[in-house]
């Protein structure tokens, strides 16, 4: 169960004064149940490349093996594909064009064949789970603000319940607490379903914070692909590419230049605070134990990891969204536990 | 110092219309704003989805006119249709998506079109394209087609557009959301410039915390009112507050007031890395636990 790239190239408008060669001998594995982050700087290659996973682009060359099966082959079954890899397209624009966003969010579902009722019922559950108000389930897509579109749009590949979710810039667009309420959703989801995740982002806190692994594109190559911590720690590469370091990351080396004896490999807020504590030698305990119930007390209290604590805004979807982020504190926690070991 | 941008109980309704074009509703997006922004100032607005911020910002270039209440723009009533002119000529747009705005078919074309239509002599639009052009990376795609570039590129090329006309004052409607880090800080070094070298007033609307903290005022927004206004250290040393309306504080930020849970003395408001870092370097001088408040 994976997503298996073998040499594959794709060229834009190939023998034209624009051709452009946007994905150069990429070759790649995603297992499935991993949560993978995408970054690289503008105009690498992040799009066009994701577009391969559900078959939307075909490579110019090269091969793509779902789940072991080449689907390039003469008779693979795409719309099998497009069921199975939902997409959320990096403009929410380009997915939107229904009359309203409850037939929008319907339309994934219905496609797969389902029953109206079962599209409503999926529908609902998505659009819970995005947090968009009810007020707007009967509004036209033109009528909602950026950020409410880009969740139709995620409500509208949630509904479909994909195997793989790729998100294209999800965030993008989305108020702080909206941004953290839906990926500690899709960080739900991926550890409660075993959803394989694909996140392309700009932001490297929101990718430190929740991906497994990363892969960097540059000028349409693989120019990294690990473990957060070993990514992160070619952050002058990574500037030269576009890129950046999470800013924890960036304050962590500043204490090493100035004599602090911290571990500079850190990327995420509460790791850096409890790395701080220990090297100011402020450490309550060296009980592992111990060590371990102050960080979710830390991160109850609202850290970098959840919101776990915050207000509930009264909205329709706080609900919900108290579920997931309980439990996104919970994935954050356990990945925290084990980068410490 | 002139006021570039003022605001009096600005109120501003969508209509609501069946198909033939009767109004059968209205929902109010700004609910009575007073905002005073002083030529040269650098202003930022935050909110969340749907609190009225892009609509607030569209009423800067007269795309929509108030409801009720007053918006003068350069001293400008942006209500009088004589004025529209003008108007649009003090103040430049970058909308949020930058497909709205992206209107020809080779990207020197598009951003030439601006200075254009405001009658810039040609040998002038030339000139200001490639300066426009340069001072967002994007010179050496001067020939392609908008439609083809990635999305940071097109976001790019539409800052360039409004650049190259050269407005008293440019209103950014998160213009940072599809750039890549090093992006992101030429796009704010960028406006930082034409700041200091053509003391452009700059008014930015963005959901990246860290991106406004050398800002001179930030008001937030929610259901349509401003709730909150401030310098950066004001606003962001009131992180329970910001998280009722769901926003944050700077990752930096986050962090200290973390380290201040755990027991660590740090003041309020620390907006920058290296305020941070001194602050705790200067604990671990001391070399014991007298920085402790807890
Ligand atoms: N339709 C097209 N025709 C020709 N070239 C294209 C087309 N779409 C994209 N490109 C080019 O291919 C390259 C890769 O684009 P892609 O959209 O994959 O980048 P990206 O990494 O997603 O960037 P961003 O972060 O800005 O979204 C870019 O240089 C872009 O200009
Ligand atoms: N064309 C429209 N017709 C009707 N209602 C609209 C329209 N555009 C926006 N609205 C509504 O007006 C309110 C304010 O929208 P606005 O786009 O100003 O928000 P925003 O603060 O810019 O949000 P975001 O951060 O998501 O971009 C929202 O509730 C939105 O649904
Ligand atoms: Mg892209
Ligand atoms: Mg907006």
């Amino acid at each position: 169960m994976s997503i298996r790239l073998e040499h594959l190239n794709y060229i834009y408008s190939p023998n034209t004064a624009y051709e452009k060669h946007a994905l150069k001998d990429i070759c790649l594995e995603i297992p499935a149940g991993e949560f993978v982050g995408v970054i690289g700087h503008t105009g690498s290659g992040k799009s066009t490349l994701i577009q391969h996973f559900n078959g939307l682009i075909k490579a110019t060359d090269g091969k793509l093996f779902y789940n072991g099966e080449n689907i390039y082959e003469p008779g693979y079954n795409m719309k099998n594909l497009r069921n199975e890899v939902g997409l959320v397209f990096q403009y929410p624009e380009h997915q939107l064009f229904e009359i309203d966003v409850m037939s929008d969010v319907c339309f994934g579902p219905k496609n797969q064949g389902l029953s109206p009722e079962e599209c409503e019922k999926r529908a609902l559950e998505a659009l819970r789970l995005v947090g968009l108000k009810e007020k707007y389930y009967k509004a036209s897509p033109f009528e909602l603000s950026g950020g409410q579109k880009r969740r139709a749009a995620i409500a509208g590949v949630l509904a479909m319940r994909p195997k793989v979710l790729v998100l294209d810039e999800p965030t993008a667009g989305l108020d702080p607490k909206g941004r953290d309420d839906i990926l500690d959703q899709v960080a739900y989801l991926h550890k409660q379903t075993g959803m394989t995740v694909i996140l392309v982002s700009h932001s490297m806190e929101d990718i430190a914070r929740y991906a497994d692994r990363i892969i960097v594109m540059n000028h349409g190559e693989v120019m990294y692909n690990d473990r957060p911590k070993n990514v992160f720690a070619h952050y002058r590469e990574l500037e030269k590419a576009g890129l950046a370091a999470p800013q924890v990351t960036y304050i962590m080396h500043d204490l090493k230049e100035r004599g602090i004896p911290v571990d500079i490999g850190v990327t995420t807020v509460s790791e850096a605070a409890d790395e701080i504590m220990r090297a100011l030698g402020t450490e309550i305990s060296e009980n592992e134990d111990m060590t371990g119930d102050g960080m979710l007390d830390a991160d109850a209290m609202g850290g970098d990891t959840s919101d776990a604590g915050a207000t509930g805004d009264g909205t329709p979807d706080a609900d919900a969204a108290a579920v997931g982020r309980a439990s996104g504190a919970d994935t954050a926690d356990s990945k925290n536990m084990e980068k410490k070991r | 110092m002139m006021d570039m941008i003022q605001t009096e109980k600005l109120i501003f309704e969508y209509e609501k219309r069946d198909e033939d074009g009767n109004v059968i509703g209205t929902s109010r997006a700004i609910d009575g704003v007073d905002i005073d922004v002083k030529e040269g100032q650098f202003i930022a607005v935050l909110g969340h989805n749907g609190s009225g911020k892009s609509t607030f910002a569209k009423h800067l270039n007269a795309i929509l006119v108030p409801t009720d209440g007053t918006v003068w723009v350069d001293g400008r009533d942006t209500k009088e249709p004589e004025e529209l002119w003008n108007v649009r000529q003090s103040a430049g747009m970058v909308f949020q998506n930058p497909d709205n705005q992206i209107i020809g078919t080779v990207v020197e074309e598009d951003v030439g079109f601006g200075p254009e239509n405001l009658g810039v002599p040609t040998d002038e639009i030339w000139q200001r394209v490639e300066e426009s052009l340069k001072a967002v990376g994007m010179l050496s795609y001067r020939h392609h087609s908008p439609n083809k570039l990635s999305g940071g590129q097109k976001q790019r090329v539409a800052i360039a557009g409004v650049v190259a006309m050269e407005p008293k004052c440019i209103v950014l409607d998160e213009p940072t959301a599809m750039l890549d880090p090093v992006g992101r800080k030429e796009v704010l070094k960028t406006v930082q410039r034409l700041r200091e070298e053509k003391k452009v007033t700059v008014i930015l609307i963005t959901h990246y915390m860290e991106e406004v903290v050398d800002a001179d005022k930030i008001y937030v927004m929610d259901h349509g009112k401003v709730v909150m206004e401030g310098t950066p250290r004001e606003i962001f040393s009131q992180v329970e507050k910001l998280k009722q309306y769901r926003l944050d504080v700077p990752q930096v930020t986050i962090l200290a007031d973390e380290l201040k849970k755990r027991g660590l003395g740090i003041p309020a408001g620390i907006l920058r890395k290296e305020e941070l870092a001194e602050c705790i370097s200067s604990q671990y001088t001391h070399g014991n636990r007298t920085g402790m408040d807890g």
